[in-house]
C-alpha cells in the first residue's frame, strides 16, 4: 500500500514526459500514446482514492531531498484524488466523442502538437489539483493559460484565432492579478506553502496588522481566478472560445479548466486563507451577488443566441455563476454543493457540446437553429443524449443537474439572509434553462423533410458508446448522490 | 329528465354545429372565406439590390461616425471610463503597498527561517555555491521542471500559429515572402563571424559554471540562442541548416527534456521515499560539482537555446 503514495507525483510527471515525446512522434502515435496516458493516469488516480478513502486521511507528499518549506511538496486526500479521477475521465471521453471531427479540424502536420498540448493540459490540472504550494500553483497555471490557448488556436480559422487572441488577454489579465496577490501575500507571510500562509494568516487576522493588504490580496486572488473560469462580469471571451474551437476543445475548456481554476481557488480558500477568514471578509457577498446575476445574465444570452454551440456556452455562463453563489452562502453546506455543481456541470456540459456536434454533423455543419430542425431523427443517438444533457441542465430528477439544484437549496435554506435571493432566483435560472433547452430538444424533435441525410449508430460506433457513458456518468452522478456527497463533506473537513 | 327533440329542431341548435364540427364533418370556413394554397416567396434582384442599398445607407446614416453624436459621445465615455478605472486600480494597489512592510528590515516576516536554511545549508545540502541556481533546481526542482515545460508548450503553440506546410507555400508562390534572404552583408558577416564564436564559448561557459558564478542554464541557454539568431541573420538559412535542421532541432529538445525529466523523477522517488541519492555532490568550487544542479543545467540551456532560436525562425519563415 505504501506504493500508492508515489502515485500523485508519477502521474503529474508521465503527463509531462508523454508531451516531451510526443513532440518527436506522429501525429497517430502522439494520440495512441495521449489515450494510453490519460487511462493511466486514472488508474494511478483510481488507485489513490482508495488508499485515501479508506484510510481517511490526506497525505504530503515530498518532491525531492528537502522537506517543506524549503522544498516543493504536494498534498492528496481523497477529495483531491476524485477529482483527479473525474478529470481524467471526462478527459478521455471528450477526447474519444470529438475524434471524428478533430480529424477534420486539424491541420494533420499539426495533430501531435494539439496531443502535446492535451498531455501538458492534464499535467497541470493534476498539480493544480495536488499542489501544496501556491507557487507552483501559479506555474501550472501558466501551462494551463497556455495549453487553453493552443486548444482553441488549432482549428486555424480566423474566428478562432480571433478567440484565442481574446482568451489570451483576459486570461493573462486574471494570471497578473493572481500573481500580483501572491506577491503581496509573501511579503505580508513570508512563505509559499499553503500551510504556513495560513498560520501567519491567522496571526495577521487576530493581531490586525496588515488587514487592508489582506482584504486586498483575497480580492485580487479571487478576482483573478474568476476572470479565467468565467464568473458573469468576466466572461466575454467565453462564447467564442467555446463556440468557434474544435468540439474536444470545447468540452475540455469548460468541464475541466475552468472547473481546474475553480478547484484552485477552493484550495486556497480553504488551505490558505482560512475559511472563517475568507467569509468573515466582505469578498464573499460580492461573490454571491456576482453568481447571481451571472445565473440570470447567462441564461437570458443563450435564449437571445441562435447558435446552437454559443447557447451551450452562454450556459456555462450561468453554471458558474451557480457554482460561485455556492461559494457566497459562506457555509461549508454550500461549499459541498458548489463541489457537486462542479461535477455535475463537467458531466453535463461536455455531454452537451459532444452530442450537440452530432446535430450539426447531420444538418450539414450549419448550427442555426433553423438548419437543425429533426435532427433527433438524423442521428438518433445524438439526439438522446442532448435531451438527457438537457434535462439534467433544467434539474429533471434522476440527473444530476437535479442533485445540484436540491444542494444548493437546501445550503440556501440555512442562511439567514442570503435564502430568499438565492432561491427567487434558483426558481428564475430554472425557469430560463428551461426555456431555451426544451426549445433545443423540441427543435431537433421536430419532423420535417430534411435535405440532409441520416447517420446510423453502427456507423460511428465509438462516438454511440462516448454518448452511452456519458449519459451513465450523468445518471451515476444523479442516483447515487449520497455516496458523493459523503465523499465530498469528508473531503473538504479533510482539506483543512 | 331528459325530452326527445326532432332532428329538424336539434339541426338549428349550436350543439349540433360544434359537434359536427368536432367531428370534421363540416369545416366552418369552406365555402365562407376565400382559400388558395400558399405561393414560395420568390424575392426578385431587383428588390434583393434596393434591400441590400436601403440598408447600407440606413447603416451610414446610423452608425456615421463623424456625425453621429451619440456614438461618439459613447466613444469618449468609454475612453474616460477606462482610464479612469485604471487610475483607480493604481491608486488601489499604491495605496495597498504603502501598507505591506517596508522592504529590508531583519524584524520583516521575509527574513524568515526559510531564506535563512538556504543560505547557512544551501552549499553543504546541494553542494552549488551559486546559492540561486542551488535554490532552484534542487531544493524547488518540480517548480523549476514546470517552468522549463512552460518554455516547450510555448514553442509548441507559436508553431500551431505560425508553421508552414512545405506543400502550400507552393501553392500561392507570389504572395509568399518567407524565402527571402537578406543581402549578403559584409560588415554584418565579418562582425558575426568574429562575434558568434566568442558568443557561443560564453554561453557554455555560463551554463558549465551555473553552480559556481552567477547564471546558469536559463542565462546561458538565452545567449548560445541569441548567437545563433545572429549567425542566421548573417548567413541566412541555407548555411545554418548544415549543422542545425529540424531533425537536430527535435533530438536535442527531446533528449534535453527527457535527460531532465529523469534525473527529476529520480530525485523525487528516492527523497520522497527515504532513500539517499547516488548522485555526488563532489567538492565544493569543482567544475564537476552540486549533485543535480550541472547536469540539469546543460540541459535547460540546450533546451532554452533552441526555444530562442525556434521562436526566430519561425517568425522569419514559418518553419525550423
Amino acid at each position: 500500500m505504501e506504493i500508492i503514495r508515489n502515485f500523485p507525483c508519477l502521474s503529474i510527471l508521465l503527463a509531462m514526459f508523454s508531451a516531451i515525446i510526443s513532440s518527436a512522434l506522429k501525429g497517430r502515435w502522439a494520440r495512441r500514446l495521449n489515450t494510453f496516458v490519460v487511462t493511466a493516469v486514472g488508474i494511478l488516480s483510481a488507485c489513490t482514492l482508495y488508499f485515501t478513502h479508506v484510510t481517511g486521511k490526506s497525505y504530503v507528499y515530498v518532491m525531492g531531498h528537502f522537506p517543506a518549506p524549503f522544498g516543493n511538496e504536494i498534498r492528496f486526500g481523497s477529495l483531491e484524488a476524485g477529482m483527479a479521477l473525474f478529470f481524467c475521465v471526462i478527459m478521455l471521453l471528450s477526447l474519444n466523442g470529438g475524434r471524428h471531427k478533430l480529424r477534420i479540424d486539424i491541420d494533420p502536420a499539426k495533430e501531435n502538437l494539439y496531443y502535446i498540448m492535451v498531455d501538458l493540459l492534464l499535467s497541470s490540472l493534476l498539480a493544480l489539483v495536488y499542489t501544496n504550494d501556491l507557487f507552483t500553483a501559479y506555474v501550472f497555471v501558466e501551462i494551463n493559460t497556455i495549453a487553453a490557448c493552443g486548444l482553441i488556436m488549432i482549428m486555424e480559422s480566423g474566428r478562432a484565432i480571433e478567440a484565442a487572441t481574446r482568451y489570451m488577454i483576459m486570461s493573462l489579465l486574471g494570471s497578473g492579478l493572481f500573481l500580483i496577490g501572491l506577491c503581496m501575500l509573501y511579503d505580508m507571510t513570508g512563505h509559499l506553502l499553503m500551510s504556513n500562509i495560513q498560520q501567519s494568516v491567522r496571526e495577521i487576522a487576530s493581531s490586525g496588522t496588515y488587514m487592508i493588504p489582506l482584504l486586498v490580496t483575497i480580492a485580487l486572488i479571487v478576482v483573478g481566478l474568476a476572470i479565467k473560469s468565467a464568473l458573469f462580469p468576466f466572461h466575454a471571451w467565453l462564447p467564442d472560445a467555446y463556440g468557434y474551437s474544435t468540439v474536444s476543445s470545447a468540452a475540455m475548456l469548460s468541464s475541466l479548466v475552468s472547473k481546474g481554476y475553480i478547484f484552485l481557488l477552493i484550495k486556497i480558500i480553504y488551505r490558505v486563507i482560512g475559511f472563517d477568514i475568507f467569509v468573515g471578509s466582505r469578498i464573499i457577498n460580492v461573490l454571491f451577488v456576482f453568481g447571481l446575476a451571472g445565473m440570470i445574465m447567462g441564461s437570458t444570452s443563450a435564449i437571445r443566441e441562435n447558435d446552437i454551440r454559443r447557447m451551450i456556452s452562454y450556459s456555462s455562463v450561468a453554471q458558474i455563476g451557480y457554482i460561485y453563489m455556492g461559494f457566497g452562502l459562506g457555509t461549508p453546506v454550500g461549499m459541498a454543493a458548489s463541489v457537486f455543481h462542479i461535477l455535475s456541470h463537467a458531466a453535463t456540459k461536455s455531454l452537451l457540446f459532444v452530442s450537440g456536434v452530432g446535430l450539426t454533423d447531420v444538418s450539414g455543419d450549419h448550427k442555426e437553429f433553423i438548419e437543425l430542425t429533426g435532427a433527433g431523427y438524423r442521428n438518433i443517438c445524438a439526439g438522446l443524449a442532448f435531451t438527457a444533457g438537457s434535462l439534467s441542465m433544467v434539474g429533471i430528477p434522476l440527473f444530476s443537474g437535479f442533485i445540484s439544484k436540491l444542494l444548493f437549496s437546501q445550503a440556501a435554506v440555512q442562511s439567514n439572509l442570503k435564502m430568499l435571493p438565492t432561491l427567487i432566483v434558483l426558481a428564475i435560472s430554472t425557469v430560463l434553462n428551461a426555456i431555451y433547452f426544451m426549445k433545443t430538444v423540441i427543435r431537433i424533435y421536430t419532423p420535417v423533410e430534411s435535405k440532409y441525410e441520416s447517420v446510423s449508430v453502427k456507423k460511428n460506433s465509438l462516438y454511440a458508446f462516448t454518448l452511452f457513458c456519458f449519459i451513465a456518468l450523468n445518471v451515476v452522478l444523479g442516483m447515487c448522490s449520497q455516496p458523493i456527497t459523503d465523499w465530498i463533506t469528508q473531503g473538504l473537513s479533510v482539506f483543512a | 329528465m331528459s325530452r326527445i327533440r326532432k332532428q329538424s329542431e336539434y339541426e338549428k341548435t349550436f350543439a349540433f354545429h360544434f359537434f359536427r364540427w368536432l367531428g370534421g364533418e363540416k369545416d366552418a370556413f369552406v365555402g365562407n372565406m376565400e382559400m388558395k394554397p400558399q405561393e414560395e416567396y420568390v424575392e426578385e434582384e431587383a428588390t434583393i439590390e434596393e434591400r441590400m442599398k436601403d440598408r447600407q445607407q440606413v447603416m451610414a446614416e446610423v452608425y456615421d461616425s463623424s456625425h453621429n453624436r451619440e456614438l461618439l459621445f459613447f466613444n469618449k465615455l468609454y475612453k474616460c471610463f477606462s482610464i479612469v478605472f485604471c487610475i483607480a486600480i493604481v491608486a488601489l494597489l499604491v495605496l495597498t503597498v504603502s501598507y505591506l512592510p517596508s522592504v529590508g528590515g531583519a524584524d520583516k516576516p521575509t527574513n524568515n527561517l526559510v531564506s535563512e536554511t538556504y543560505i547557512t545549508d544551501g552549499l553543504k545540502d546541494t553542494g552549488a555555491v551559486n546559492i540561486v541556481t542551488g535554490m532552484i533546481l534542487s531544493y524547488r526542482a518540480f517548480d523549476t521542471f514546470g517552468e522549463t515545460n512552460v518554455l516547450f508548450i510555448a514553442t509548441c503553440c507559436v508553431m500551431i500559429m505560425l508553421m508552414v506546410d512545405e506543400d502550400k507555400i507552393h501553392l500561392n508562390k507570389e504572395s509568399n515572402d518567407r524565402g527571402f534572404e537578406p543581402k549578403n552583408d559584409m560588415i554584418l558577416q565579418i562582425v558575426a563571424t568574429l562575434l558568434v564564436p566568442i558568443v557561443f564559448l560564453f554561453g557554455i561557459y555560463i551554463i558549465l559554471n551555473g553552480h559556481l558564478s552567477p547564471g546558469g542554464g536559463f542565462s546561458g541557454g538565452a545567449m548560445i540562442g541569441a548567437g545563433m539568431i545572429l549567425y542566421v541573420a548573417a548567413f541566412g538559412f541555407e548555411k545554418t541548416e548544415r549543422f542545425f535542421n529540424e531533425k537536430v532541432y527535435k533530438c536535442v529538445k527531446v533528449t534535453a527534456l527527457i535527460c531532465y525529466g529523469c534525473i527529476v523523477t529520480y530525485y523525487f522517488l528516492t527523497g520522497a521515499n527515504g532513500l539517499p541519492s547516488q548522485i555526488p555532490l563532489g567538492e565544493a568550487g569543482k567544475i564537476l560539482s552540486g549533485g543535480i544542479t550541472l547536469p540539469i543545467n546543460i540541459f535547460v540551456g540546450s533546451e532554452v537555446a533552441c526555444t530562442m532560436y525556434a521562436f526566430y525562425a519561425l517568425f522569419r519563415r514559418g518553419g525550423l
